[in-house]
């Protein structure tokens, strides 16, 4: 009996069938800018701890914190702590919590500052020899944007941005990316002069929720929806992401930036693109991004803007039995300010798939509760065997793909209604992944943060897919710039009368989400 | 909410489901599959009280049949549980006499939930053949247990001998952390051949002599088990290459692991024993056939060589790691972990005041880097 064979394509204990498995990343650490900000304590280490918490972390994983605190390890080791005792989804485990706090290390340290990165580097070769890490070492910038460039030179002129032999170096990078197409370029030019464009992982946490990765099980799984998927069909597509909170503490950087940066460059057009692409040939990174970048590149704008576009800003309201401010008046916002907190637009897409589909996307601050779907919604019959009077009350059918909260499906279709009389009513269908599958679906960033250890790179999105969507918005901005007022809704509604008369000129209404 | 139905039939009981549904409202819940509980009264109510846990992540109905003496006149008793009682799932839980011990699968039939995967679970001792079970017959995933039989061996040689797609067992799905473990270390470098390798584990743990066969199975070389004293699960894994040897050790009693592999650093790893429930809702979550668990049960087990000698035997030795080393070398890496004592962190004061001031933050950077270069 001879051995099985082992080469670094084939390992024998692994079996494509053996689905109970995880794939636990290789020996490395992460390296965290801007532990103290609000990401990190809210999300990314309340992740990391999951995840050692569901044994897909390597032996020896190891954090390295880096911010301008004059701490030690220990009071590091204490912001991890108590970030995960409040905000982590999965049950505290000493020994997990133990095994994980073995391998926190803290650099102080300030951007521009040689020691701090000379001290980077040596924390980082010593986690090598003592914990094992093997030269495998990510960085999450989560960081404004503007300090990307000294980071990245800083990492390069330290030696981290280069592995030796097999070993990786990945960098992690959150939204935004830049403010425009021009920026946004500027941006990635700087990364890219360090890390190589596969190395670079752009993160986009919607992208990471399961209900995003469940469009694509629904459109290309099932047979029942890929047929209708298409304008025979359908009448026109909504995605809305609302919100019911103001800017909170984010004005400096709000003001500059407004909803459609913040929102619809980046989150809504990505649902978009996976909603309308075709069906890629695997789903492989790089074919996913195919045919995300071939919808986003086939998106046209309408041609006149100012009929088909809104924009709107919160002015003081009642949100929820709670009295709240309008726009203008929360702290570090310019009195005169004409960011928009609310913006909708309609979109078309210029394929055979779509023709004639028109896409609203809409998005706001304050707006009447939390949440964030796409709804397909259908044609009517083509023709209905009953009288006027029997459907009055019915509307469309509409497919809604719930991302966030209470993930799940929502069919609307017309039933009759108990009685002697033919009466049709619109009723609904649910499916709650809650109620069907595990209530501990995983959090976004732990799916993220593992596959960027892992280096799997397909739900994340590509440069050329963020110029893109630049290219999209872009004109929009550039429009709404000209304009000297903006209108504005009260906190706790829908948004802007305009963005109502935007719809009804296309003879369609914005659903009740 | 407790309803008992004595004496009655699964129509009555179907009725009162469809009742208690209605009055309580929130039962509407969608349930992706039926689990058939297959226990002794005495086992009931623990099996109950997992199967409800496992149930948080996939809601199901939970249909317990517990049997009861053969002799005397057919009597079918039923309760069902529902809300706080049953935690996200709903419970029935009928109890057979006289001739209907026979014929379990009369009443759970109707039961079933309509569309939908039906599961077997055997908490305690497992039929000789599940699939020719009556009950077994009709699920599509069948579950047991070896380590609740008395001597694990033959256990495993008959469910060997009448598997069919759909088996499984718990003492499978508790050494998958191990598994995993041990798959990714052959993810990296050096690609070298497994030579031999060992599994240390408890003269009653099923766990290890599984884990041992899908070894041998997969790396296709002489594998070899050595029993460690009762109840101490498994202990030690050690995978010999030209190199080295890889150990993975988790002492008994401890919930983490160290790996040593030449070469590198020893690694320690929360490697903590899995709960019932852990591994029955892991059971419950995928509901076709484990063909990798067929392989290590049926093709594995008969090419590994169970030692003689006790395990400190093989200790002392050489041919296995030592569980007492390994403790001391976890004691060690916590120890030598600059942080200290991680419990220190959690009783510290929040650093928050401390200064952020740059340079004050600059001087600490220099400060530290001296002391890393000199040490």
């Amino acid at each position: 009996m001879s051995p099985a064979r082992i080469s670094a394509t084939r390992n024998p204990l692994r079996d494509p069938r053996d689905k109970r498995l995880p794939r636990i990343a290789g020996p490395c650490s992460l390296v965290l800018f801007g532990v103290t900000g609000d990401l990190a304590r809210k999300k990314l280490l309340p992740a990391i701890y999951d995840l050692a918490n569901r044994g897909l972390l390597p032996p020896g994983f190891s954090l390295v914190g880096f911010a301008r605190r004059d701490w030690q390890d220990q009071d590091f080791g204490k912001v991890v702590y108590d970030a995960v005792r409040e905000h982590a989804r999965t049950p505290f485990r000493e020994e997990v919590w133990q095994a994980l706090a073995e391998g926190f290390r803290f650099v102080p340290g300030v951007f521009d500052d040689d020691a701090a990165f000379d001290l980077l580097a040596e924390t980082v070769r010593t986690l090598d020899a003592e914990r094992g890490t093997g030269g495998n070492h990510a960085f999450y910038l989560s960081i404004p944007p503007a300090f990307f460039a000294t980071v990245c030179e800083q990492l390069q002129r330290s030696g981290l941005t280069e592995g030796e032999g097999e070993s990786w170096r990945r960098v992690v990078i959150e939204k935004p990316f830049g403010h425009d197409l021009e920026s946004a370029q500027e941006l990635n030019a700087i990364v890219e002069s360090v890390f190589p464009a596969d190395s670079i992982f752009r993160i986009d946490h919607y992208l990471g929720k399961e209900t995003v990765q469940n469009l694509l099980a629904l459109r290309f799984a099932n047979q029942l929806f890929e047929p209708v998927w298409n304008s025979h069909y359908v009448d026109h597509v909504q995605i809305t992401m609302a919100e019911d909170i103001g800017i909170g503490g984010r004005a400096g950087y709000y003001d500059e930036v407004g909803a459609a940066r913040d929102v619809i460059q980046n989150h809504l057009l990505q649902l978009l693109a996976l909603t309308a692409m075709e069906e890629p040939t695997s789903f492989t990174a790089e074919s996913l991004r195919a045919e995300k970048e071939k919808v986003l590149a086939a998106v046209r704008l309408p041609d006149d803007l100012g009929r088909h576009t809104a924009r709107g800003q919160y002015a003081k309201g009642w949100q929820g039995g709670e009295q709240v401010v309008g726009y203008r008046d929360e702290d570090g916002v310019a009195p005169g300010s004409t960011t928009e907190t609310y913006a909708a637009m309609r979109l078309d897409i210029d394929t055979r798939r779509w023709a004639g589909v028109p896409f609203y996307l809409r998005t706001g601050k304050r707006l009447g509760k939390r949440v964030t779907e796409i709804a397909v919604v259908f044609k009517r019959a083509p023709h209905l065997p009953f009288g006027d009077t029997e459907t009055e009350e019915l509307g469309q059918n509409a497919v809604v793909i719930r991302v966030q909260p209470d993930e799940g499906i929502t069919m609307r279709f017309g039933a009759k209604v108990p009685g002697n009389q033919m009466e049709v009513r619109d009723v609904t269908m649910d499916f709650g992944y809650g109620r069907s599958f595990t209530e501990v679906s995983p959090e976004a960033y732990e799916r993220l943060i593992l596959d960027v250890l892992l280096g799997d790179p397909p739900l994340f999105p590509r440069h050329e897919e963020v110029e893109l969507s630049w290219k999209i918005l872009d004109p929009v901005e550039r429009y709404w710039a000209r304009a000297e007022s903006i209108d504005t809704y009260p906190a706790g509604t829908w948004g802007p009368d305009s963005a109502e008369t935007m719809m009804e000129r296309d003879g369609r209404e914005w659903r009740m989400p | 909410m407790i309803v008992d139905l004595p004496s009655t039939s699964t129509r009555e009981v179907s009725k009162k489901l469809v009742a208690v549904r209605q009055d309580v409202g929130a039962m509407a819940l969608s349930r992706v599959l039926t689990l058939v509980v297959l226990v002794e009264e005495s086992g009931l109510e623990e099996a109950l009280r997992t199967a409800s846990a496992a149930s948080h992540q996939h809601p199901c109905r939970i249909v317990a049949v517990a049997l009861g003496g053969k002799r005397g006149s057919a009597r079918l008793d039923a309760q069902i549980r529902v809300g706080g009682d049953a935690g996200a799932s709903e419970i029935v839980v009928l109890r057979l006499f006289g001739p209907l011990v026979e014929h379990a699968r009369s009443v759970v039939t109707p039961l079933l939930l309509p569309d939908s995967p039906v599961v077997a679970w055997w908490p305690l001792k497992p039929p000789k053949n599940p699939a020719a079970d009556p009950v077994g017959a009709m699920a599509q995933r069948r579950i047991t247990d070896v380590a609740t039989t008395g001597s694990h061996g033959p256990a495993l040689r008959t469910l060997a001998k009448h598997y069919a797609d759909g088996d499984t067992d718990l003492a499978w799905a508790r050494v998958t952390h191990w598994r995993a473990i041990l798959a990714s270390v052959l993810d990296r470098a050096p690609f070298e051949q497994v030579t031999e390798a060992v599994v240390a584990g408890a003269s009653d743990s099923p766990s290890a002599d599984l884990l041992a066969g899908w070894l041998a199975f997969r790396l296709k070389c002489p594998v070899s088990l050595v029993r460690s004293r009762e109840r101490s699960g498994v202990i030690s894994v050690r995978l010999e290459r030209a190199s080295g040897p890889i150990d993975l050790v988790r002492p008994q009693d401890g919930e983490t692991a160290v790996l040593s592999q030449a070469g590198q650093p020893d690694r320690a790893i929360a490697l903590p024993h899995r709960s019932d429930e852990e591994c029955l809702a892991d059971e419950l979550s995928r509901l076709d056939p484990d063909e990798v668990f067929e392989d290590a049960l049926t093709k594995g087990i008969p090419k590994v060589t169970v030692r003689r000698m006790s395990m400190s035997d093989a200790v002392a030795r050489g041919d296995a790691p030592s569980p007492s080393e390994g403790r001391y070398t976890a004691a060690r890496l916590a120890r030598e972990a600059r942080t200290g004592d991680a419990a220190a962190m959690v009783e510290r004061a929040a650093p928050e005041k401390k200064s952020r001031d740059s340079t004050a933050v600059k001087k600490a950077a220099r400060r530290k880097l001296a002391e890393t270069e000199d040490s």
